[in-house]
This record gives C-alpha cells, structure tokens and sequence, in this order.
C-alpha cells in the first residue's frame, strides 16, 4: 500500500466531512444571526400531514401572538406535511419535531415504539389528544349525476371511485373503514357479505394516489372517476376553490377521525421546548385555537363551539375506531401484509 | 458526401418527420404544458408564487447543494477517470460499475440507505447526537443524497475521451520528468476540457432537479430543509396547482439557461476538436 | 489495491486514493447498510417477502414497463442520434439541445406534466381517448413517463460513436456501387449496436427505480399499475423496514448485473472507437 494513496484518502474523507460541516454550518449560522437580532427567539417545530398545512398555518400565527402576550417571548415555528405515516416514519428516525400532529393514533404509536414518545400519551391531552376531528364524505360533480347517495351506490356497474392506497395513506384507512362500518351494519355483520362489499368497491376504483392530496388532483384537475371519497374538510376546500363544479354527499354511516397530537418528550427534553410544546398543543383546544380548526373545516372537538357552524352535519352516524377494537387490531386485520385488504387485491 | 438518391432523400425527412414529433410529443409539450400552467391565472399570481419568501429559500438551498455536489463530483470525477485510464489494476471492471451504480438505484433507495446509515436506526447515531451534528432530515443529508445521484456524471464523460486518447503523450512527458500536476495540467487537461465542462453541466443540471432522493431524507421542514423540486410538491400538495406550476417553471428555465451553456460547450468543443484534431 | 504492470505516469496513489475514498463513503458505505439491515432476515423469509404475490406482480409490471420503454428508446435513439448527426435541418440545434431536458427537469414536475397532457382531458390523451386508448393511470401511462425519462441515456451514447464512425468507409462503399441500405447494415449497423446496448442498459436500469414522474401517472392500483419503488414505499409507511430493505435490495443487484453488462459491451465499444485497437 503506498504512502500517496493513503494520505490522499484521507484528505479525501476530510474534504467530504468539510463538505458536510460547510452545509451543516450555513444552515445553522442563519439560525444564529436570526437568533442574535430578536434575542429572546425559540424555535418549534410541528411535523404534521397533508390536509392541516393550511390549519397550522392559520394557527401558528394565532398562537405566536398569543405566546408573545404570555411570556413576551418571539416564536418561530416550522412545519413539516406529508404522508401521515411517512412523517412518523421521519421523525422516528431522527428528524427533530417537538410536536406531532398526525392524522391516526396509530402514526403516533410509531414513534413512541422508537423510544420518543412516553407510554401513554393519549391521556396527555384532554379527548384522547384528539383536539379536532373530521370525517369521511362523498365528493361528487355537480347536480350528482349518478345519483350517489349512500355507500351501496358507489358499488353499481360503471361507478369511477377515486380514493387514496390504504397501504401509503393514513387518510385512505379511515376511507376504507368507513366503507366498512356501513356494510356491517347493512349486512348485520355478515363478514362474508361485508367482505364482499369492501371488494366490489375497491373493484371500481380507477386510481389508488398514494395520498389524500393525490387523489384529489386526480378527481378535480384531471377529471378522472365519479365520487371522490374524502375527508370533510379537504371536500370543504375544493367546493370553495370549484363552487360550481362539485357538492358534498354525506353517507348514512362514516367514520369519525380522530387526528391525534402529542409532545415528541425526547426532543423537547432535549431542546428545553416542554414548556412552549405545551401550550402549543393546548392552546388548540381554546376558544380560539376551536375557532380556527372549525375555520378551516375541521370538526371542533367542543361541542359549544362545533354547534355554531351550520357546515357540520351532525346527523350523520359516526362510528370511532374503538369499534374496530383499536388501531393496533385494526391495522393488524385490515392493513397489515396478507390481511384484508391484500385478499381484496388477490391476484387476477 | 456522396449523392444523395431519390430514396435516401425520403429516408431522410422520414427519419427528420418521426424525430420531430418524437421530440415535439415527448419532450416539448411537458414543457409548454409547465409554462402554460404557470401563468394561466396571469403574471401577478406568477410573480408571488416565485418571489414568496419560502420558494426564494429553497432556490438558495437547491444552488446551494448543487454547488457542493459539483464540488465533490469534480474531484472525485478527475481523480477517477486519470486513476482508471492511466493504469491497469484488478477489479477495475468492477469499480467502474460501482462508479456507476448510482445512476441507476432508485431514488427511493438511494435516499433509504442515507437514513439506514446516519438515522436513528444506526450505530453512529449517538456519536452524531454527541457531537451536535444533523445529517438526515438537514441540509447535510440533502447535499449528500445529491452528491449520490450525481455522483458518475463527471467520470463518465472523462473516461472515454482519456481511453480514445491513450497515454503516448503523458507517459513520454513522464519520462522527460515532468511532475504528476503538471502533466496534468499542461498535457492533459486541454484535450478534456470541454467533456469536463460537459459533465459538470449535466451534473449540475440533474443535481437541481433532484426529488426522490432528496424526499426521502429533506424531512420537508418548510423554509430550512426544502429544496426547489420539494417546493413544487408541496405547493401541489396544497392544491395550490398554478403557483406549484410556477416554481417549476423556475426549474425548467434554469434548465434551458444550462441546455443552451451544454450546446454552447458542445459547439465549442467540436470547433476545437477540427482545428487541432 | 496492487497494479498488475507499472506505469510510467506519476499520481496512481494519489487518485486511486481519492477515488476510492470518496466512492467508500458516498456509495459503498450507504449500500452496505442495505445490506446489514437485509442480513437479519434469515434466507426463507427474505424469499417470503418477495415472492408474495403482490411484491412479484409489482417486479413484472416494473420490468415489463421499464423494458418496452427502453426497447422504444434504443429504437427512438438511435433514430434521434442518426439524425441529429448526419442530417442538417432547421431547428436542429434546438432539439439536440433538448434531449438532455429529461435529466434537468425534476421528475414531480415531469410527472404532473405528463399526466396533465395523457389523462383522457388532456391534450394528447383526449386524442387517443377517442379511440378508446386510456395512457395515464394504465401500464401505458408508466410506459411514457419512462420513455420520457430513458431518451437521453441512448441518444448520448449512440451520438459520439455515430460521429467518430469514419465516412470514408461509407464512402468507399458507396462508390464500389453498394446500396445505401446495405451500407447501413453492414457497415454502420454493427458500430452502434453496442452504444445502443449501452444506452438501452442504462435507460433501463434507471427506468426500473424511477419513482417521482411513475407515481403521478400511474393509478398505482394493485396487480395492474402498481411498481417496485411504491411497494418499497409502502413498506416503509408501515414501519416494515425488513421487507423495504430486502426488496431495496432486490432491485439493487438486478441495477448492479445489468451496469456490469453494460461496462462489459462498452469496453468493448471503446476499442471500436479507438480504430478496432
């Protein structure tokens, strides 16, 4: 082995560590010099998924007021959207989020089995940490020409149903059990017939998106399908944005999603961020932070407040996942490779 | 040339006609299409959308690893493709395909092994943590993901210039007792100058275009770890369908002003190559 | 490393040292960790994960999608290379120019712009929806966003040997009465087969781990439209990094055997465009 080569290897290795120091160092140097100008500046960072960008976005300018009033101290928050299951994925393996906002139990599940978050979380936060919630309906085009009125319709001959994969999309789970919940209260819970249900109308989907949002494109900007089956308050916004294009349909039967949110303990731990990770996440169930999730179309968890928007159908009957025995059960028989929804997609 | 014939001439256009509309179809429309969309809702929304606070970070941090990813490619590319023409060694088959293999791994698991080696899951994690230092889900892991997919672009168009070359010159200055650098610089490097340049265009021009990767490791922190291509996402994401068409078109600009330097390097490099052949 | 016959030239440890270095921490390590996750598993159950009928339906519709598309870019390529080389015509520089756009365009934006145009609204797909033809959202949809990604690679290697072909040969031929089609086949056919190969191996190993554009256009239904890099996805979202990995690394050694084809056909090409050396 000659000198030459070892000593050019290790200046090598070196010129790379200095590559990541310089780009390590860049990003933090303007943190520093932001920091320096407003001296008493904190930082949060809240990794949530796809639908709430434009409910955090509305409420992080709420609460950096409102946390400015109260400690007099500026706050600058980061937020993270993306698949629910891929951002639990993320920070489970080290992306530094002080708050999940995530839209199953199940997602945050994942990150405290990787040792961030402590056992027992859901009682953390008043309502099962459930501070919003939302539910599945029927996105359908205008003056509904298929007639579309309830789950047994989406089945028929020749419907186009657009929903996201089950398997990539927190969303498209509670999708699939609402689905589900209908017929077993239609079939009096005949598994085979509920079975057989849950296939007929995964048959007639035209395209699985890999998330919410995809989905959404697919059915509005590319015009595919006849009903997109989506969460209440994403429906909500494509009305306003195309309000002559589509109308909301609201089955008999839903599911009642309850988007979970929790302090990543580890980190905050370690930033010294407890105590403004908090009143971040319990200043969502003020007044104002209700006020502001109902805004934008989410169901507030406080029924007072949830009375005054006419927008919720509160007829509608919605089943919670304790009737599918937890999200652990449920995603073991439903989600899990070879359950349910794999022998849906058996082979042709 | 020779004369043309009747039928070669119809060979000739017919072959013209279907490369055109090959080109037009495929590679043309996606192009109209992005710029079309982006000012379908006039300048005014297009303006905000490329000049909004957090598309202006994620141009700096898409410049900003694409430049590094230049940087260390360049070095490796001049270090490899010199070490791989000019000497006979075992294995060289093999390392030129691991020089390679990056080009062809997917995205997704290109991003996948960064997390597996420098995430939470693996053992250097806790000496990272010690140390304060943030690969994955920062801007390190972006830069390194980039490098990645860059990584044979530059040795891949020196390589086969320096073979077609052979060592005649460099092995007779060698022997009049010319240092390494200065063969190097003096002998070797006029005649691949312009394949150099070539490929760092390519590597720059694919660097900044970068999504699966990058997606992979960005974490999406808004404003600190989002690159230009993740931006496009994001904003889709929102349905925000127009300005997301917007910052892209930012990106298929930044491409024509590189495809236009790659035909100008092109152009000079033949011209070049007939004066002294 | 050991070099089998020495060279005069100076600056062996000093490259071979940097590239090695470099390759080891940008590539080798990163992929070994692929490796040490997948060793885990024990033999059967790495067989188990992919050989479940989903995982092997979504390996055929990802090799079969990504081998027509790379046929139809050999073929295309070469058309492409042909032209651009050995015809003059107006606007040619502007298409030369483009057929690197596909490397600079971020694969989300190539995708969204691709499934605007081919979905049964769009531009090109409503032509083809009259006819009953649906493009996105089918294997056909898959096929035209790789396609799109795949052009550059056979186009970019056909191009330099078609230059440096020596037209003397032609023609000679040409004067000693030879057709123009025999000429083609018999004598520049044989030289570009082997850069056509190359370029078809690369569009191919790059088609198979394309994900960005794929999703976009894809349906991703299972059984039909759904390919390896989704499913590798999939895994992940459900924290079954075991599977992930080891279907990862499936798909890393079909990339790796089909690069090591590639270098063998072009280490024989390059003798080609040494002068048969």
């Amino acid at each position: 082995m000659n000198q030459n080569f070892v000593k050019s290897a290790v200046a090598a290795t070196l010129l790379i560590a200095g590559t990541i120091g310089f780009s390590a160092c860049s990003s933090s140097d303007e943190q520093k010099s932001e920091s320096s100008a407003k001296v008493e500046k904190q930082t949060l960072t809240n990794v949530s998924y796809d639908p709430t960008r434009e409910l955090y976005a509305n409420y992080n300018e709420v609460f950096a007021k409102h946390w400015k009033e109260k400690t007099g101290k500026e706050v600058e928050i980061t937020q993270s959207h993306g698949g629910s299951g891929k951002q639990a994925l993320e920070v489970a393996n080290g992306l530094e989020a002080d708050v999940v906002t995530l839209a199953l139990e199940y997602d945050v599940n994942a990150v405290r089995d990787a040792g961030l978050i402590e056992d027992g979380w859901v009682k953390e936060f008043p309502l099962n940490s459930a501070p919003y919630t939302s539910t599945i309906v029927f996105l359908v085009r205008k003056g509904n020409p298929k007639n579309l009125k309830d789950w047994g319709d989406l089945v028929k001959d020749g419907i186009g149903v657009i929903t996201p994969n089950p398997k990539t999309s927190g969303g498209a789970r509670w999708n699939y059990l609402a689905a589900w919940a209908w017929a077993e209260k239609q079939y009096n819970g005949d598994e085979a017939k509920v079975k057989e249900f849950v296939k007929k109308l995964y048959k007639n989907v035209l395209v699985l998106a890999s998330g919410a949002r995809g989905s959404t494109t697919t059915f509005i900007e590319n015009g595919q399908g006849d009903v997109l089956l989506a969460w209440e308050n994403e429906a909500f916004l494509s009305l306003k944005d195309y309000p002559n294009d589509y109308e909301i349909v609201i089955p008999s039967v839903s599911i009642l999603a309850e988007p979970s949110v929790a302090i990543v303990d580890k980190v905050v731990d370690k930033r010294g961020t407890r105590e403004l990770a908090t009143e971040y996440l319990n200043f969502l169930y003020s007044d104002e932070g209700q006020h502001i999730a109902a805004k934008n179309h989410y169901r507030p968890s406080n029924k007072a407040i949830l009375d005054q928007y006419k927008e919720f159908d509160q007829n509608v009957n919605l089943i919670d996942i304790s009737y599918f025995g937890g999200w652990d059960k449920a995603q073991s028989t439903h989600f899990s490779n070879g359950g349910i929804f794999d022998q849906i997609y058996e082979k042709k | 040339m020779y004369k043309e014939t009747k039928s070669s001439k119809a060979v000739k256009w017919f072959l013209i006609g279907v490369s055109v509309l090959f080109v037009v179809l495929m590679l043309l429309l996606p192009l109209i299409t992005v710029i079309t969309e982006a000012f379908k809702q006039g300048f005014a929304v297009y303006e905000k959308a490329v000049t909004d606070n957090y598309t202006v970070k994620a141009f700096w941090l898409t410049l900003e690893a694409t430049a590094l990813a230049v940087v260390i490619n360049t070095v490796f590319g001049l270090s490899a493709a010199w070490s791989l023409t000019k000497f006979h060694f075992r294995g060289k088959k093999i390392l030129t395909t691991l020089i390679d293999l990056p080009v062809t791994v997917s995205p997704i698991i290109a991003g996948l092994i960064f997390l597996l080696t420098f995430g939470r899951q693996s053992p250097i994690f806790p000496l990272l943590q010690d140390w304060d230092v943030k690969i994955v889900f920062a801007v390190p892991g972006i830069v390194l993901a980039t490098i990645f997919v860059t990584f044979p672009f530059i040795s891949r168009e020196l390589i086969p210039v320096l073979e077609a070359r052979g060592n005649d010159e460099e092995e007779a200055a060698a022997l009049m007792g010319a240092k390494g650098f200065t063969i190097f610089r003096k002998i070797t490097f006029p005649h691949i100058k312009w394949a150099f340049l070539y490929g760092v265009v390519l590597c720059a021009a694919r660097a900044m275009g970068e999504f699966g990767a990058v997606s992979v490791i960005s974490g999406h922190l808004r404003g600190k770890t989002n690159t230009l291509p993740l931006h496009v996402e994001i904003l889709f994401n929102e349905f925000q369908y127009v300005p997301a068409f917007a910052v892209a078109s930012i990106l298929v600009l930044l491409a024509i002003f590189i495809l236009i330097a790659r035909s100008l390097i092109e152009y000079n490099g033949k011209k070049k190559n007939k004066v002294e052949p | 490393m050991k070099r089998t016959n020495r060279s005069v030239i100076p600056g062996f440890g000093l490259t071979t040292g940097i590239t090695l270095a470099i390759l080891s921490i940008v590539v080798l390590i990163p992929l070994a960790s692929l490796v040490v996750f997948t060793a885990h598993m024990s033999l059967d159950e790495i067989v188990a994960t992919i050989t479940r009928d989903r995982v092997l339906s979504s390996f055929r519709v990802s090799f079969v999608t990504a081998f027509v598309a790379s046929l139809i870019n050999a073929v295309m390529g070469v058309v492409l290379a042909w032209v651009l080389v050995k015809y003059s015509f107006p606007l040619k520089r502007l298409i030369d120019g483009m057929i690197e756009l596909p490397f600079a365009l971020p694969t989300a934006v190539a995708g969204i712009a691709l499934t605007t145009l081919t979905a049964d609204t769009g531009l090109v797909g409503g032509f083809f929806a009259k006819f009953g033809v649906k493009i996105a959202f089918t294997q056909a949809g898959i096929t035209v966003a790789l396609v799109f990604i795949g052009i550059p690679f056979v186009v970019r290697a056909v191009q330099p040997v078609l230059e440096k072909l020596d037209p003397a040969y032609e023609e000679a031929a040409g004067v000693l009465g030879a057709s123009r089609s025999r000429i083609f086949w018999k004598i520049v056919f044989p030289e570009i087969v082997p850069a056509a190969l190359t370029g078809f191996g690369l569009a191919f190993g790059r088609c198979l781990g394309e994900y960005g554009s794929v999703v976009f256009i894809a349906g991703n239904k299972p059984f039909e439209t759904e390919i390896v890099p989704l499913i590798i996805m999939s895994e992940l979202q459900e924290y079954d990094y075991a599977s992930a990995t080891t279907i990862a690394l499936v798909m890393l050694v079909a990339s790796f055997v089909t690069l090591f084809l590639v270098n063998l056909i072009q280490t024989r090409n390059t003798r080609i465009l040494k002068g048969g050396a």
